[in-house]
C-alpha cells in the first residue's frame, strides 16, 4: 500500500468529519482510506496540465429572484421534529462557557 | 388479465375506460404487499389507509374529468430519500429514523398531480451509498427473481416493488448509478435523464452534481409517460433548466434506421462476464436488423471514471451531510458533554459504516494541502471525460453497452471489499460525471436466470434518442415478463 495513513491523519479527519471513532474503527478506517487513496492516485497517470477544472457539466451563473416570503407559518410543524425545543425554539447544549 | 400485470399506463387506461377503479388497483397491489413483503422487504414505510384515502380523491377526479393523463390512478412507490409530507423519510439511516417532513420533493409532488397514489417509501442503501441496498440501516432486501441475490441500489426497494409488483412504478435516483444498475438487477426499466431536468428539491442531497431522480418501472412507454410528468423547471433548484422538449411519449417509435450507435470497445473488455456480453451484443444486433447503424469504437478514460467519482462524490457528501447534527432533525444521542460531543456522538451513532467511510475519504480531500493533489484533479478529469463523451456523439446518436459487468451478485458477497462493488458501477458513473441521460433495460437472462440490463447513453438533453431506440428494441424483444409470473411457471 502507497498510501499509509498516519494516526494523526485519521484524528484530524475525524475533527473535520465530526465523528467520533473508536479504536476499531480507526484502524478500519486507516485501512480503508490507504487503499482509496492508492485507487484515486491512479488520477496521476493523466496528464491534466492546462486543463480547467470542472464542477458543473452546463455553463451555470447564478440564479436569482426576489426574496419574497412564500410559504407560511410552519414552525410548530418545523419544530415536531426537533430532538429538543424549548418556548417555541431548537434547544441546543450550551455553546458559551463562563 | 391481473391488474397488477398491468403496466402503469395500461391501468391508468382501465381506470379511465372504469373498468377498474383506482380503490382495486391499491388493494390489488397491498394484497401482494401482504403476501411477500416479509420475504422481499422492498419498503421501510408502507400507509396502506392513507393509500385508500387517496385512492379516494383521485377516483374523485378522474371521474369528475378533471385527471385524464397517463399515469391517473396508478399506485406508486417512491424511495426513501425524497421527502414526503406527513410520510416517514428516512434514507434508510438511523440519524434520520423519525424524520417527518413538513414538504414533499417536487418529483413527488409533480406525480400527485399527475394523479398518482402514494403506497410508501422505498428501502435503499444509507444515504444512497451503496451498490446493493445492504448499508440500509433497516434490512435487505431480496431481488424478486431470486431471493438469495441483492436488487442492485441503491434504489434496491423500488426496482425489486417494480419487479415484484408490489408497485406500478417507482421513483429512484441515481448518483453514480442507482437507478440503472437496480432496473438491471430486477429486469426492469430504469432512467437516469440529464442533470438539471428532474428537480432535486426535497431530494435528500448525496453528491449534489451527480444526483438526479428518475423512473424504475415495467417499460418504456411507461418511462416516457413517468418521465414527462416530472420533468419541470423548479425555480427551488438553481441547476433545473428549462427545457421545451419534454413531451417524451413523442419518441415512443418504432424505427430506429439510420441511428448511429456506438458500441465502446473498451466497454466489452476484461471483467465483462460473457453471459453479459452475448446479451448485449444479442441486443445491438437486433437494433441494426432494424435499421440501425452500429459499430464499435474505442472510448478512453473508462478506468478513470471510477476514482474521479469517488474523490468527487465523497467530497460533496462530506459537505452534505453536515447538516445532520442532532440539532433540527432526526436522532440525537442520549448522553453527552457540551455541543462538539453531542455533534461527534450523534453523528457517530447515527451513521453506518459506508456512510462514515465516505465522508471521511470526503473531508480529507478536501482538507487544506490535499484539495489540489485530490479534488482538484478529479475535477479536471472530469473535465476529459466530458470532452471525450463530447467527441463520442460527434459521431453517434446513442452509445451502446451493458449496466453492469455481471448479473445480481449473492446476498452478503459485496460490502467486504469496496474497491470491488465500487469497480461494479464502471459502466454507469462516467454518465453522472458527464451529466447525460441514460437508460437501462432488460435483454436477457443469464443460466441462472438473473436479469441482464442493456444500457443506452445519450448525449445531454437526447433523452428522446433513448427512449426511441429503447422502445424499438422492446418491441422487438417482447414482452419481458415479471419475477413472480417467472418464478411459478418455473421458465428459465
Amino acid at each position: 500500500m502507497a498510501n499509509i495513513i498516519s494516526d494523526e491523519t485519521i484524528e484530524y479527519v475525524g475533527i473535520l468529519a465530526k465523528l467520533e471513532l473508536s479504536d476499531k474503527e480507526k484502524e478500519q478506517a486507516k485501512k480503508d482510506m490507504g487503499s482509496m487513496l492508492d485507487y484515486i492516485d491512479k488520477l496521476g497517470e493523466l496528464d491534466t496540465e492546462g486543463v480547467e477544472p470542472m464542477s458543473h457539466v452546463f455553463p451555470v451563473e447564478n440564479v436569482f429572484r426576489e426574496d419574497v416570503v412564500t410559504n407560511g407559518d410552519e414552525r410548530e410543524a418545523v419544530l415536531g421534529n426537533a430532538p429538543a425545543k424549548k418556548d417555541g425554539m431548537f434547544a441546543v447544549p450550551r455553546t458559551f462557557e463562563g | 388479465m391481473e391488474i397488477l400485470n398491468y403496466t402503469a399506463v395500461e391501468l391508468a387506461g382501465k381506470i379511465k375506460a372504469k373498468e377498474v377503479t383506482v380503490r382495486e388497483a391499491v388493494e390489488a397491489v397491498f394484497a401482494r404487499i401482504e403476501e411477500q413483503e416479509k420475504e422481499y422487504h422492498c419498503y421501510v414505510t408502507l400507509d396502506k389507509e392513507n393509500a385508500l384515502k387517496q385512492a379516494e380523491a383521485v377516483q374523485a377526479k378522474v371521474d369528475a374529468g378533471e385527471l385524464t393523463g397517463p399515469l391517473a390512478g396508478v399506485p406508486v412507490a417512491i424511495k426513501d430519500n425524497m421527502c414526503t409530507e406527513g410520510m416517514l423519510t428516512t434514507c434508510s439511516s438511523k440519524i434520520l429514523g423519525n424524520f417527518i417532513p413538513t414538504f414533499s420533493a417536487e418529483a413527488v409532488r409533480n406525480l400527485e398531480k399527475a394523479g398518482v397514489v402514494i403506497l410508501g417509501k422505498t428501502n435503499m442503501d444509507e444515504f444512497a451509498m451503496g451498490s446493493t441496498t445492504e448499508t440500509s440501516a433497516y434490512g435487505v432486501t431480496k431481488n424478486p427473481w431470486n431471493t438469495e441475490h441483492v436488487p442492485g441500489g441503491s434504489s434496491g426497494g423500488s426496482a425489486a416493488a417494480v419487479a415484484g409488483n408490489e408497485c406500478f412504478f417507482a421513483l429512484g435516483s441515481d448518483t453514480g448509478g442507482s437507478i440503472r444498475q437496480p432496473a438491471g438487477f430486477c429486469g426492469v426499466v430504469g432512467m437516469k435523464p440529464t442533470y438539471g431536468t428532474v428537480s432535486r428539491y426535497g431530494l435528500i442531497a448525496y453528491g449534489s452534481s451527480l444526483d438526479q431522480i428518475g423512473p424504475l418501472c415495467k417499460d418504456v412507454t411507461d418511462c416516457a409517460a413517468i418521465l414527462e410528468a416530472i420533468s419541470t423547471h423548479d425555480t427551488k433548484d438553481s441547476t433545473s433548466v428549462k427545457r421545451q422538449d419534454t413531451d417524451f411519449m413523442s419518441a415512443l417509435i418504432d424505427d430506429v434506421k439510420g441511428m448511429r450507435i456506438g458500441i465502446p470497445r473498451n466497454y466489452l473488455g476484461e471483467g465483462l462476464d460473457p453471459e453479459v456480453r452475448d446479451a448485449v451484443l444479442g441486443a445491438a444486433e437486433v437494433l441494426k436488423e432494424k435499421g440501425a447503424v452500429v459499430e464499435e469504437f474505442d472510448f478512453s478514460l473508462v478506468e478513470y471514471a471510477i476514482p474521479a467519482y469517488y474523490t468527487i462524490a465523497a467530497a460533496e457528501a462530506s459537505s452534505n451531510l453536515e447538516r445532520f447534527d442532532g440539532i433540527k432533525y432526526g436522532y440525537r444521542t442520549e448522553e453527552f458533554e457540551g455541543l462538539h460531543q453531542m455533534y461527534k456522538k450523534t453523528r457517530s451513532e447515527g451513521f453506518g459504516p459506508e456512510v462514515k467511510r465516505r465522508i471521511m475519504l470526503g473531508s480529507f480531500v478536501l482538507s487544506s494541502g490535499y484539495y489540489d493533489a485530490y479534488y482538484l484533479k478529479a475535477l479536471k478529469v472530469k473535465a476529459l471525460i466530458k470532452k471525450a463523451f463530447d467527441e463520442a456523439f460527434a459521431k453517434y446518436d446513442v452509445i451502446l453497452g451493458p449496466v453492469a459487468p455481471t448479473t445480481a451478485p449473492k446476498l452478503g458477497e459485496s460490502l467486504s471489499d469496496p474497491i470491488r462493488m465500487y469497480l461494479g458501477d464502471i459502466y454507469t458513473i462516467s454518465v453522472n460525471l458527464a451529466g447525460l441521460p441514460g437508460i437501462c433495460l432488460p435483454c436477457g437472462k443469464d443460466s441462472k436466470g438473473l436479469p441482464i440490463g442493456l444500457q443506452l447513453i445519450g448525449d445531454c438533453f437526447q433523452e428522446k434518442k433513448l427512449i426511441q431506440t429503447a422502445y424499438t428494441y422492446e418491441q422487438a424483444r417482447g414482452r419481458f415478463g415479471s419475477a413472480k409470473q417467472t418464478a411459478e411457471s418455473g421458465v428459465r
